[in-house]
């Protein structure tokens, strides 16, 4: 890829990536879930960042379908742990593509989370790799891999989407 | 300790329907609890499966004690305190390992994997010195049922066995549930931490009064069937097992509806492998019985909670800070069925759980409005119009009564009176 398809692209990613923040700190669940891939997996591993999460315990290990279960339970609105909602606000940067793989980008970002609720303030940190394909012109999550900087320790809990 | 004990009796705290709300948030009260349940009764360690070979060892508590559990050459368990006996420094920092020695950091003092001290440093400084006393702390008793490790702190008391009473049953029920007769715990464990007070999420574990609206949002979403088991119209059961013990007991209902497998909302068809196998060892009568009752629900005071499907390990680590620690329990010889424990564990648990994200909102909750000045007691009142006595001689209810909150109760008002 020449140089300048290259920036077009990372332009393209920053945008898609910092879109999915805003939809996610603005609980806008529908708009999120549509930028899933029908394959999409969305993965929060625990106790570090390169476990088998078919044989090890993660945070979150999302096929398609529970992804579309965690969307519908948030949008009952009698999700107790998102009622009232977590005020949300974060810092998404460091985005780089890291790679292409049979049509599919792979890229990574840092981010930085504010939350506000009813237990408390929480800074939540963490590495972020995607998955992207192009769909009908679109970008797509295809895979999600959150990796908490603190995932070896005890969590309070984490119901927004990360 | 005496000046740490709280200001009225136990008796003036605890009534027969009734606790005062100061049991949950007095700092006092925690640490008479230390002293009188978590570093004197026995308290759940870790599983045998965790250390499978001599050598290995896993981070543990026992409440906010770090305990390391090892296996030791000859195959037994040990619990070790994580503090070098020379100068109190931690000794181990990994959360799991195999090795023969552990070697603290600072003056490189060396133990055996049972805690003995086996060298230091420039010995000549200790020539004379009877150094044979000086190992790693332990806690004083280790006992195991069906590979559950616990640990007591007190040299003296009821045997395990005693301890387990009637629950002990619960146990050979779940382990029941392998072909093998074995669980074993393998997928690491989810760490997921409250801003409540341990007895809130005891209390919870067979609390079925609560199911159909703390969870009623994933039971809308997905139509499980959970939900029914829980209503006004089961035929459930609440059990008081005595100690402390308690049952949530679904069989009724599942033998109502009489489907293998439908505990776990799945068939022998769609499991042919696991029920081939459970047939084979159990006989085709004997295993349609078992997959028909599924596996069990029950927590045994102060810190274990059966799941059906899932382990849970409560550390009370201050008077409001408490860790889940959860994780899918795999039942040997049982790979099919194991992939989908692990999998309906993961979407349940943890700080992002489908269940337990919303009973943790409901704890901190109850934490901060029972720190209200009135009215000062909560009413745990509900069945007793219905308790009966069950053939064993142990006090059930219906699904949705506090029958076993009561008992929990009763067992800890006697160990806090006792200790006095």
């Amino acid at each position: 890829m020449s140089p300048g398809a290259d920036a077009a692209l990372l332009g393209e990613v920053q945008q898609f990536v910092f879109r999915e923040a805003r939809l996610q700190d603005e609980h806008d669940y529908a708009a999120w879930e549509a930028l899933w891939t029908d394959d999409g997996v969305y993965w929060i591993p625990a106790n570090a960042d390169d476990i088998d999460p078919e044989k090890e315990m993660s945070i979150v290990y999302d096929n398609r379908s529970r992804i579309s279960v965690r969307v519908r339970q948030l949008s009952t609105g009698n999700r107790h742990t998102q009622a009232p909602r977590s005020r949300l606000r974060r810092i998404v940067s460091n985005i780089e593509l890291l790679g292409e793989d049979g049509g599919d980008f792979s890229a990574g970002s840092n981010s930085l989370i504010f939350e506000s609720n009813l237990r408390a303030d929480t800074i939540w940190a963490a590495r972020t790799e995607y998955r992207l394909r192009r769909h009908e012109g679109q970008l797509k999550m295809a895979r999600k891999k959150v990796m908490l900087v603190n995932n070896h320790k005890a969590l309070h809990t984490l119901s927004f989407l990360i | 300790m005496d000046t740490m004990e709280p200001t009225r009796a136990w008796h003036d705290l605890i009534r027969p329907d009734q606790v005062h709300g100061s049991l949950y948030h007095d700092p006092a009260i925690f640490a008479a609890e230390l002293e009188h349940i978590w570093y004197r009764t026995w308290v759940y360690v870790g599983h045998e499966s965790e250390v499978p070979r001599p050598y290995d060892f896993v981070a543990k508590s026992i409440g906010p004690q770090a305990v390391i559990m090892t296996r030791g050459a000859d195959g037994r368990v040990h619990l070790l305190l994580n503090r070098c006996p020379h100068r109190g420094n931690q000794v181990c920092t990994e959360d799991k390992g195999n090795a023969r020695k552990f070697t603290c950091p600072f003056h490189n003092w060396t133990f055996a994997n049972d805690g003995a001290l086996t060298g230091y440093a420039y010995p000549d400084g200790y020539a004379g010195d009877d150094m044979s006393g000086l190992g790693m702390g332990r806690v004083a008793r280790v006992e195991s049922y069906r590979g559950f490790v616990f640990g007591s702190f007190a040299a003296d008391g009821p045997t395990l066995l005693e301890h387990l009473g009637g629950a002990a049953e619960a146990f050979d029920r779940l382990v029941a549930n392998s072909p093998e007769g074995e669980v074993e715990i393998t997928a690491g464990f989810l760490k997921h931490r409250v801003q409540a007070n341990w007895k809130l999420l005891v209390e919870n574990e067979t609390d079925g009064y609560h199911p159909a609206f703390v969870h009623g949002s994933i039971f809308t979403v997905t139509p499980s069937g959970i939900g029914a088991l829980y209503g006004p119209k089961s035929t459930a059961l609440g059990r008081d097992y005595g100690n402390g013990h308690t049952e949530i007991d679904l069989r009724p209902e599942f033998r109502r509806i009489g489907k293998p497998l439908g505990w776990f909302g799945t068939s022998e068809e769609r499991l042919p492998d696991y029920a081939a196998r459970m047939r084979k060892t159990h006989g085709d009568a004997r295993a349609r019985e078992i997959m028909i009752d599924g596996s069990p629900h029950f927590m045994i005071f102060p810190n274990l909670f059966i799941a059906e499907i899932q382990i849970f390990v409560l550390q009370a680590r201050a008077v409001d800070d408490t860790v889940q620690h959860a994780t899918a329990l795999q039942f040997k010889g049982a790979p099919d069925l194991n992939r989908r424990l692990l999998q309906q564990t993961m979407g349940s648990v943890g700080p992002a759980g489908f269940l337990l994200a919303d009973d943790s909102e409901m704890y901190e909750r109850t934490q901060r409005g029972v720190a209200s000045l009135s009215p000062e007691w909560l009413y745990l009142g509900r069945g007793r119009n219905r308790e009966r006595t069950d053939d064993n001689g142990h006090r059930v209810g219906h699904v949705t009564d506090e029958v076993t909150s009561r008992g929990i109760w009763r067992h800890y008002g006697r160990l806090m009176e006792a200790a006095r």
